[in-house]
């Protein structure tokens, strides 16, 4: 638009900031914040960030042999989820995505439990740790609303406890989520969200997905803070979600932090990224790996050894196999149990269809793969 | 010689207190002189005047919804309504009022115009543990929110492997109203009743409206309660006792009959009703049911019915294909297809988008005369 010929004043502004704290080969761009300089910290968040691509590079290569069904790999974009469970308490409420294995796993969701979701099987989701926690959302951004609405649950019960949502990019262009980020604001409710900006909707880039130039200041139209943070330093997540958590729980109301990324594998195992994306692109990418970048920062400061580098991997992988085992041990849920949880208490018409289901000739437990 | 002049009523529901005398004990006044100001005062019963076991009261099917969530809201402080329009406004049918005055802004919430947000709310804070009771404006707007509805709060149950409760009640007017055209005046009901994971309540009585929210409120599963709002305004007797319960799944026989069974829900019911009277004149004995629970649906009640008079006529406003009649023709059919003695018929909605012209309104939607003419043709007679 051409400026208005009228007396116009400006009535509104903003600004969105990028944070990090260290470059892409480790080196801190800036004095760190306290829990960053402890380094037994930062090696808690190092072995987390491990473990969650050891179990992508696993999870990958059971889907690929049938013993998994589809799979999303957070590959490149660890430093996301476990920034965000890294800061937040065990009281609040994690409402993931897909690729939040990470910030799960940190949280106290086991190997075998997440083996068992992406196997299939809906008892993955009826995790022993933390009960509250949401399970995975698979549809796009529907969970955002829920969010608010936890947070409503903790204003309403006077509990100094925060929502975190985590959706992706292609997420923000969604009703829902914007419905979401309008009464979260309008009401001041204790909610984060953070969109983990990967650059890829499956194959929709970043820019082909909306014309704002940050995804952060869609925060602002919907009345709050929003910032940007380099989403492959773990530092950076970490701190802005204290930061945001801290306010939430002080009564300050939503934040959203646009953790910006980059999705090195496939959007799933269902997708083959090459035909949209080139090798070069890629390629040039993994010069900004979160785990890198952490492992040079931690060597730099005398924090880490070869020595321990090797013996994460190997435990990590045994963890892996462990549950894998186990997973691969365990039955196949039973036919009634596909209607067990349809109501409280089953009507009438279930009951008969359970029955029959059970008593069905052939009836036989299949292996544990189940393709999605 | 003295004559009385009557407190005007002040709304529909509403009683008033005289605040202040405009004019003295002999002093003059002609015609259109103000002679007190009057506040309107809501007549909500207070909690402390607990009524006794089996009384009843006439009121408005808008009165016992009203008095179906402030009792819910009393017992159980989990419960909370929210919607648009419904604190300040009071609900834009007056089904809310004197709530946000009892139970304060954070218990009785005004929402912006954002239905799938406020349904996700609903969902997100019914499995975060409490118990919201969700107004839509009319379930028209409800489409915005149905992937919510039927993706999120009917399955998280099921995808949690039982973890997960979702008590919620998504509750507001459905079906044809008068004169609002083709987007606002529709059915939902078989759109719910589709979805496992979900009860779909449709009453008729005031009884029903009541005993049936408050069921539906104490369930721990999702659940659709589809009013009407041409029936909002309807008188009957409701009992006040605070622990009035209906059971929901259960059809309750509206009028007993001999000759042919109509299965119908919501305004429905009344024009069944008027029907059968008609019928009784060409000595047609019909019997009602009033469905009440569309899911699940009384199968036991209708076949029970339908054995007895061997003929079974489905009444409905909404469209005929994939509708509630045929759901109950397939179960009729699979049930007791020996004991028919003639096809299943179905009066419903005619398959269009309703007119706003009153005319064409009119024979869109079932009639008195509608349901007489398919009763007759399906008992031959």
């Amino acid at each position: 638009m051409a400026t208005p010929p009228s007396a116009a004043e400006i009535v509104a502004r903003f600004e969105i900031r990028h944070g990090r704290f260290l470059d892409a080969k480790g080196r801190a761009l800036c004095p760190l914040p306290d829990f960053a300089r402890d380094p037994r910290e930062l090696v808690a968040l190092y072995r987390a960030m491990v473990l969650a691509r050891s179990f992508d590079a696993k999870a990958i290569a059971l889907q690929r042999t049938g013993r998994l069904g589809t799979y999303s790999s957070a590959l490149g974009q660890e430093a996301v989820a476990v920034g965000i469970a890294g800061a937040m308490r065990a009281e609040d409420v994690l409402l993931p995505s897909f690729r939040e294995h990470g910030a799960q796993l940190l949280r106290g969701v086991s190997l075998y439990e997440l083996f068992l979701f992406w196997g299939g099987d809906e008892r993955g989701s009826d995790f022993k740790g933390p009960r509250e926690d949401f399970p995975i959302c698979v549809p796009v951004g529907t969970h955002a609303p829920h969010a608010a609405g936890v947070a409503l649950a903790f204003k309403l019960r006077h509990q100094a406890r925060v929502a975190v949502c985590v959706i992706g990019d292609g997420a923000t262009s969604k009703g829902d989520v914007a419905e979401a980020f309008n009464v979260a604001g309008v009401w001041r409710l204790p909610v984060v969200y953070v969109v983990n900006n990967n650059g890829w909707a499956i194959s929709v880039p970043r820019d082909r997905q909306t014309a704002a130039e940050t995804l952060a200041q869609k925060a602002i139209a919907a009345g709050f803070e929003g910032e940007q943070v380099d989403g492959n330093d773990v530092i950076a997540v970490r701190e802005a979600m204290s930061r945001a958590l801290e306010k939430a729980r002080a009564g300050g109301g939503p934040s959203l932090i646009e953790a910006i990324t980059y999705r090195l594998g496939d959007h799933t195992t269902a997708d083959d990224a090459s035909r949209y994306r080139t090798d070069s692109e890629v390629s040039a990418r993994w010069a900004e790996d979160p785990i890198a970048r952490l492992r040079s920062h931690l060597l730099a400061e005398g924090a880490w050894s070869k020595e321990e580098e090797e013996r994460l991997l190997a435990d990590s992988a045994a963890a892996i196999e462990e549950a894998l085992e186990r997973y691969l041990a365990t039955p196949p849920q039973g036919p009634e149990t596909m209607f067990d949880f349809t109501y409280e208490a089953l009507p009438k018409d279930l009951l008969e269809q359970r029955a029959a289901a059970l008593s069905a000739p052939g009836e036989s437990r299949g292996p544990p793969a189940t393709e999605r | 010689m003295a004559s009385e002049v009557l407190m005007p009523a002040l709304s529909p529901t509403s009683e008033g207190k005289i605040a202040r005398w405009m004019k003295n004990e002999g002093e003059s006044a002609r015609a259109g002189n103000a002679l007190a100001d009057a506040e309107a005062q809501e007549a909500l019963a207070s909690p402390a005047e607990r009524p006794q076991a089996g009384e009843s009261r006439m009121m408005t099917v808008r009165e016992a919804l009203r008095d179906a969530m402030a009792e819910e809201m009393r017992r159980d402080p989990t419960v909370f309504l929210l919607g648009e329009e419904v604190g300040e406004y009071q609900g834009a049918y007056k089904v809310s009022q004197g709530l946000l005055q009892e139970f304060g802004e954070g218990r009785v919430v005004d929402t912006p115009i954002t239905e799938q947000g406020f349904a996700g709310l609903g969902v997100g804070a019914a499995f975060a543990g409490l118990k919201p009771i969700v107004e839509f404006m009319t379930f028209n707007f409800a489409m915005q929110a149905i992937d919510q509805i039927v993706n999120s709060a009917a399955k998280t149950h099921y995808m949690s492997g039982g973890r997960m409760r979702c008590p919620i009640v998504f509750r507001g007017p459905n079906g044809i109203a008068a004169r609002v055209a083709a987007q606002h005046s529709q059915c939902y009901a078989s759109w719910y009743a589709h979805c496992p994971g979900l009860a779909v309540l449709a009453p008729y009585t005031g009884a029903d409206h009541k005993g049936l929210l408050k069921s539906a409120i104490r369930d721990p599963n999702p659940v659709i309660f589809l009013e009407h709002e041409l029936v909002y305004g309807e008188s009957f007797s409701v009992p006040l006792d605070p622990e009035f319960l209906v059971p929901i799944g259960k059809a309750r026989i509206a009028r007993e009959g001999k000759d042919v069974t109509i299965a119908a829900f919501s305004r429905m019911v009344k024009l069944a009703v008027e029907a059968a009277e008609d019928l009784e004149k060409a000595g047609i004995s019909a019997e009602i049911i009033d469905l009440r629970s569309l899911r699940p649906l009384d199968l036991e009640t209708i076949s029970a019915s339908v054995k007895k008079t061997s003929r079974l006529l489905s009444v409905e406003e909404g469209w005929p294909f994939a509708g509630i009649g045929a759901e109950i023709a397939a179960s009729v059919m699979e049930a007791c297809f020996d004991w028919l003695d003639a096809p299943v018929k179905r009066v419903c909605g005619k398959d269009i988008p309703l007119p706003y012209a009153a005319n064409l309104e009119r024979l869109a939607v079932p009639q008195v005369e509608d349901i007489v003419k398919a009763a007759r043709e399906v008992a031959y007679r």
